[in-house]
């Protein structure tokens, strides 16, 4: 059985009486040691789908219907209480911002013995070795001493190992890492996707990534959804989604990436911007962006169709597989 | 083995409590501000006094077998008519006015600092769960909070003295009056600082650490006192400060209207009152002294508050 299974997510915010859906629907599940990464702009549901998992979706947003399932748990229909016990210690997160996500006024040590003593019975000693343990795994220089600094006394790229050590600290099943390298340089960026890497597999913890870096999900990932608007429009093999994209979006997200450009010229952007979530087109939302766009595309939600070893939500391609089926039997 | 060397090394390099107060900016700035200088050394000239007061006050004016009412409205010492024994003159019941003052003191600072305790536990409890939590609990304690600060404290005192005065009676009146004082002024003034722990909380609950200790499976209680509080504690110290000195004013007041300490065991407040009969007939000084204290500890403890603002608030620089 899968770790975690996400059934017909469906989460809405609340605004003025009205509710606007950001999640519309989605499906996808993830295995014990797998790393799944989610894919999209900004806007298009990554995050809201990673804190909608551990239930943690801040007012006014809620889930107003789907299954998600950890393990055999219901979470979406556990107690406060229950889902407590799953946070931090089976589901850690990791998030973007290294100088946010450490409290500023606690030493690292009081910050992960913290976290230690709120889900198990140890003393402080015992927390204290096991923060070691933690430390020396992520490779941080002289753990000893990180342990009674304070978060600003440390630069961002180890704040980052640090917070991968207090991720992993009470040794989860899973962790939902959202966007964790963006805020550092390239170089960083590199070491600490490789050490997150390597740890996952050696500690046998399934990641998801959250990211609109199509280069580091090609990197770390085996397996990758695209998002837009609060559907998945494509999910697959990593490799096949970066090498042969089916949906017109997917192809304009790597086009798009600069190394793609033929130097010189403009790169090749999408045009437009993504909707905004109380004003989504009807039938596929990504129509008035798309250069392949039908009648049909502005009528009907495309379902996924499967293309090898890919799922896409496209007409199109639908159409385009319709004809060589055609002509196949011919 | 040298790794294990090293890291001892660093460990006992690692600075302590007290040396990284040493190197600390708050220290830093203190010894470059005369006035704070100035300021704390007459506060806690002050405090001792005032604490000290069993020890080293000539008289016990709590004490009525001690006091000769022949001794009444004496002038301070360096006057005509004074006597070297009431170095300040005495009061009309012929208490010395030195040993009043110290003892006033006493009074007025454990007010002062007592209503400020309350304020801070009402004021960090109702803004902490305010800005946590947001939403209905936020806007039921804010009202509260501007039905609170609509009554003047000065209403709120008349009202709960007077019941209390009714029901227990004036000499019971005299045993609870110092309780009673530190509940009216705290219960008064807590909005001041709930709204300002509101409002960094507000700030704080924004940043991404709050999230990863909810992420981490804390409870609210824990993230509310542990990870939140210690990030709103400078302006709260700030405002704490200066409430201190509005408290001592507001006791003052009170006093000084008769709903405070009873004549029996005075505070500055109603030492002054005491004095203000006899202010005509050239008896100032049982007024004017206590009134300079008065006015000497609160400037003392406001100067303190702004420069404790101006050391905390790094985007208040003085130009």
């Amino acid at each position: 059985m899968a770790l975690l299974d996400v059934r017909q997510l469906d989460v809405r915010f609340s605004s003025r009486g009205k509710a606007v859906q950001a999640l519309r629907g989605i499906d996808f599940s993830l295995e014990r040691g797998e790393r799944l990464g989610i894919v999209g702009e900004s806007g298009a549901g990554k995050s809201v789908a990673a804190f909608s998992i551990l239930n943690l979706i801040a007012h006014p947003g809620f889930i107003a219907g789907g299954e998600i399932t950890f393990d055999g748990h219901h979470l979406n229909r556990m107690s406060e209480r229950q889902l407590r016990k799953i946070r931090g210690d089976r589901i850690a997160m990791i998030f973007q911002d290294p100088m946010m996500t450490l409290n500023p006024v606690l030493t690292l040590g009081a910050q992960m013995i913290e976290c230690l003593k709120a889900h198990r019975r140890i003393s402080t000693r015992e927390a204290r070795q096991i923060a070691l343990d933690k430390l020396n795994l992520v490779q941080i220089p002289s753990p000893e001493r990180r342990l009674d600094q304070y978060p600003h006394e440390l630069s961002g790229g180890m704040r980052q190992r640090i917070i991968i050590a207090i991720a992993l600290l009470l040794d989860p099943d899973l962790i939902i890492a959202d966007e964790p390298t963006t805020a550092l340089d390239v170089t960083i960026q590199a070491e600490i996707m490789a050490l997150l890497t390597e740890l996952c597999d050696t500690q046998n913890v399934a990641l998801m990534l959250i990211t609109h870096d199509l280069g580091v999900v090609s990197q770390v990932t085996r397996r990758t959804l695209v998002m837009y608007a609060g559907r998945i429009i494509e999910q697959g093999p990593t490799r096949e989604i970066i090498n042969d994209p089916q949906h017109p979006y997917t192809q304009g997200l790597l086009d798009a990436l600069p190394q793609m450009a033929t130097p010189g010229e403009r790169l090749n952007q999408i045009p437009g911007a993504m909707p905004s979530l109380n004003n989504i087109p009807p039938g596929c939302a990504f129509n008035p962006r798309c250069t392949f766009a039908t009648e049909r595309c502005t009528r009907e939600v495309p379902h996924f169709v499967s293309t090898g070893g890919t799922q896409v939500a496209c007409h199109m391609v639908e159409a385009m597989l319709a004809k060589e089926k055609a002509h196949d039997t011919v | 083995m040298s790794e294990e060397t090293s890291t001892a090394d660093l460990r006992a390099q690692m600075p302590g409590a007290w040396a990284r107060f040493r190197k600390s900016y708050l220290l830093y700035s203190f010894k470059r501000d005369p006035v704070a200088q100035l300021c704390l050394l007459i506060f806690i000239i002050i405090t001792i006094a005032a604490f000290g007061a069993p020890w080293w006050a000539p008289t016990d004016p709590y004490d009525l077998t001690g006091i000769d009412i022949m001794n009444s409205e004496l002038p301070p010492m360096w006057l005509d008519g004074g006597d070297a024994a009431f170095p300040l003159g005495t009061d009309a019941q012929g208490r010395d006015l030195l040993s009043t003052i110290l003892y006033g003191t006493r009074v007025s600072l454990l007010i002062g600092f007592g209503a400020v305790a309350m304020q801070c536990v009402l004021g960090i409890l109702f803004g902490l769960l305010a800005g946590y939590f947001g939403g209905i609990i936020d806007a039921t304690l804010m009202r509260l909070a501007d039905i609170q600060l609509s009554f003047s404290t000065l209403m709120v005192a008349i009202l709960v003295g007077a019941i209390v005065k009714a029901s227990f009676g004036n000499l019971m009146f005299g045993q609870v009056a110092l309780i009673l004082l530190i509940l009216i002024i705290g219960i008064a003034e807590w909005p001041q600082i709930a709204r300002t722990v509101r409002a960094s909380v507000l700030a704080e609950r924004s940043k991404e650490y709050v999230d990863a200790a909810r992420v981490m499976g804390f409870r609210a209680p824990r993230i509310m006192f542990r990870h939140l509080l210690p990030n709103t504690l400078s302006p709260i110290f700030v405002i704490a400060t200066v409430q201190i000195a509005n408290a001592i004013i507001s006791e003052a007041a009170l006093s000084f209207l008769g709903l405070g300490m009873p004549e029996t065991q005075p505070s500055l407040g109603s030492l002054i009152k005491s004095g203000f009969d006899y202010i005509q007939s050239g008896a100032w000084w049982i007024t004017l002294i206590p009134g300079a204290v008065l006015v000497v500890l609160v400037l003392v403890i406001n100067l303190l508050g702004d420069w404790l603002r101006d050391v905390m608030n790094p985007r208040l620089h003085k130009g």
